[in-house]
């Protein structure tokens, strides 16, 4: 008893890496190595993705043969669903590292007439086991096979579990995967958990605000530890399934003293002398206030100081973009040739929000900036529900830190003078700098102001300046004589 | 044999019975076996596959139920899942007449 007991808490449980890398750090570095876990989720939530992962990595990266027992796809089926992410299942079978029990329905008449067992499919499954010298056992749906007894769903409980503990005896390491009939209901149909698992892992694929919304979830996980909540998740062609971490996991980032220009000497003066080298500044501000030519300095600046500069623009298309730096003297193109600026334009609706971080991951990745400026996060906004934006926005601007790079966002206000938006609430904790450009009106007459409202770690000047913008740029002139209200509206502005 | 005579059953007279080694269920289906082909008096030889010698079979089979009674000369396969201990009920299935029935099944 103590021994059992013993072995439940042991805290070093051998682990087992499914592949997918965030969800290898929520369950503290894999699956627990001869355990069973369970991973429920509805019709299209990526349960066989998810198995068929798992097995590859084993096979591909760790030389851990694994068995797939099909009840539901044939595996022709599953190799042709499964190819688009680059997985050879077939080369895999032929080189005896991946076996299949097809125990998919076949046509045939059935009657049940007394008692029985699963020995057959036990058999079946051992007979695989030991032909491929597995470590990794998949069960692609248990519901299936409730389902191919429907009247015996007793003794199809028993025989799940006989199959269980002999896989487990075995030293397998078992993932069964169950379907749900809801995205937030009861753990699996028949109960399945209950009774056959170590470990619980959910998929989710919520309809939220007519907008597909991927998630994982590590529910349970017997005698040890793991990050609780939902993860986001996409899925990815050629990768499989990719979890998109959260920062909050990790709060590494080292914080430089190194400063970068803005583009703009005077701003870089009311910013104590330039923004960080790693660190996020928010530029917020009505349509119109000067925003993108902020960006557009930012990336000049950087260029000329020999830097490597991305743009990612979600609301302009390239040729807009191109022809804005134009009109205030910058010449993207030259940047671009020379190598020292990309510019990638994408509507915000082309795809989902973990979508859109990995791409801005992946260009980070191969394009190696030194600086990068998003324009406008508002614009992200629109396709995504509150909880998926602020969890974009700190795997974004963690992402951005971790690497060094000199990030500038810029914000939408919907209102022309003034009042927050709901990505600034979130963002303004999470950048480290915060710029508000703003229409102050002084009488008859509709003037731009731009203020430093926060600069983290350092002094910056804190008065409300006003500037124009000509062919040359932005100029900053003289600070405001009363004291005009940037954060409510306009008829509360100066007398 | 004409095309048309697939569907009937047990019509070359051969079943198959798979069992899992010598569970209990295993015992009572050979018993039952015996007794099916006493019945029948030689009408149908009942094979028996033991999965655990033959998992290959069972895998080309796609057999996961131990008992199984299979008739595989038809299409689809029949297949009776159980000790098959009503006799009269696996005879019904099968579509076979017992001899002292008087119906000539020729």
């Amino acid at each position: 008893m103590t021994t059992a007991e013993e072995i439940l808490i042991d805290p070093v449980l051998e682990r087992v890496r499914t592949g997918i890398e965030a969800f290898d750090d929520l369950v503290m570095g894999g699956l627990p190595r001869g355990r069973t876990t369970i991973v429920g989720g509805t019709p299209g939530s990526g349960k066989t993705v998810f198995a068929t992962q798992f097995l590859a990595h084993g096979i591909t990266v760790l030389d851990e043969p694994g068995v797939f027992v099909t009840f539901e796809e044939s595996p022709v089926e599953i190799e042709v669903n499964m190819a688009s992410f680059g997985w050879d299942i077939r080369r895999w079978r032929e080189n005896n590292k991946l076996v299949f029990v097809d125990a998919s329905p076949r046509d045939h008449d059935q009657m049940i007439v007394g008692h029985f067992d699963l020995s057959g499919l036990l058999t079946r499954v051992l007979h695989a086991a030991r032909n491929a010298a597995a470590k990794r056992i998949v069960l692609d749906s248990v519901t299936q096979l409730f389902d191919h007894f429907v009247a015996e769903q007793t003794s199809v409980r028993r025989e799940l579990l006989r199959i269980a503990t002999a896989l487990k005896r075995e030293g397998l390491t078992v993932l069964m995967t169950a379907e749900r009939n809801s995205e937030y209901g009861e753990i699996s149909r028949h109960r399945i958990e209950e009774f056959v698992a170590d470990n619980v892992v959910i998929l989710r694929n919520a309809l939220d605000r007519e907008r597909r919304r991927r998630t994982i979830e590590v529910l349970k996980m017997r005698g040890s530890r793991h990050v609780e909540g939902e993860v986001p998740i996409t899925l990815v062609v050629k990768q499989g399934i990719v979890a998109v971490p959260l920062s909050s996991l990790r709060l590494e980032q080292q914080s430089s003293t190194t400063r970068v220009t803005s583009g703009n000497p005077e701003l870089d003066r009311m910013c104590g002398g330039g923004f960080f080298r790693d660190s996020v500044t928010l530029v917020s501000g009505a349509t119109g206030t000067g925003k993108t030519l902020l960006v557009t300095n930012f990336l000049a600046g950087g260029a000329a100081a020999g830097e490597r500069a991305l743009l990612v623009g979600y609301e302009e298309s390239r040729g807009q973009l191109f022809r804005n730096a134009r009109g205030w003297g910058v010449d993207f193109e030259a940047m671009e040739a020379d190598g020292r600026l990309k510019v990638v334009c994408i509507y915000p609706e082309a795809q989902n929000l973990p979508d859109h971080l990995l791409m801005v991951r992946e260009l980070v990745e191969e394009f190696k900036p030194d600086r990068i400026a998003i324009d406008s996060l508002s614009a992200l906004e629109r396709i995504a529900p509150e909880t998926g934006f602020r969890e974009f926005l700190i795997s974004l601007t963690s992402f951005i830190k971790k690497h060094e790079i000199a990030g500038l966002c810029t914000a939408t206000n919907k209102s022309l003078v003034g009042g927050q938006s709901a990505s600034e609430q979130h963002i303004s904790t999470l950048t480290d700098s915060i710029i508000l450009l703003r229409y102050i009106q002084d009488r008859d007459f509709m003037h731009r102001g731009i203020m430093v409202l926060k600069m983290r770690g350092s002094e910056h000047d804190k008065q409300i300046r006003r500037f124009t913008i000509d062919g040359a740029g932005m100029h900053l002139g003289q600070p405001f004589d009363g004291a005009p209200d940037v954060f409510g509206d306009s008829a509360a502005s100066l007398r | 044999m004409s095309v048309s005579d697939r569907s009937s059953p047990g019509a070359n007279g051969l079943l198959r019975l798979y069992i899992a080694g010598d569970a209990p269920g295993a015992h009572r289906a050979l018993a039952n076996r015996l007794r099916i082909m006493e019945e029948l008096a030689g009408e149908v030889e009942i094979q028996v596959v033991d999965v655990l010698a033959h998992p290959d079979e069972a895998e080309r089979t796609g057999i996961l139920a131990t008992p199984t009674l299979s008739d595989e000369s038809t299409t689809p396969p029949r297949r009776l899942i159980g000790d098959i201990s009503n006799i009269a009920q696996v005879l019904d299935y099968f579509g076979y007449r017992k001899k002292d029935s008087g119906y000539d099944h020729s």
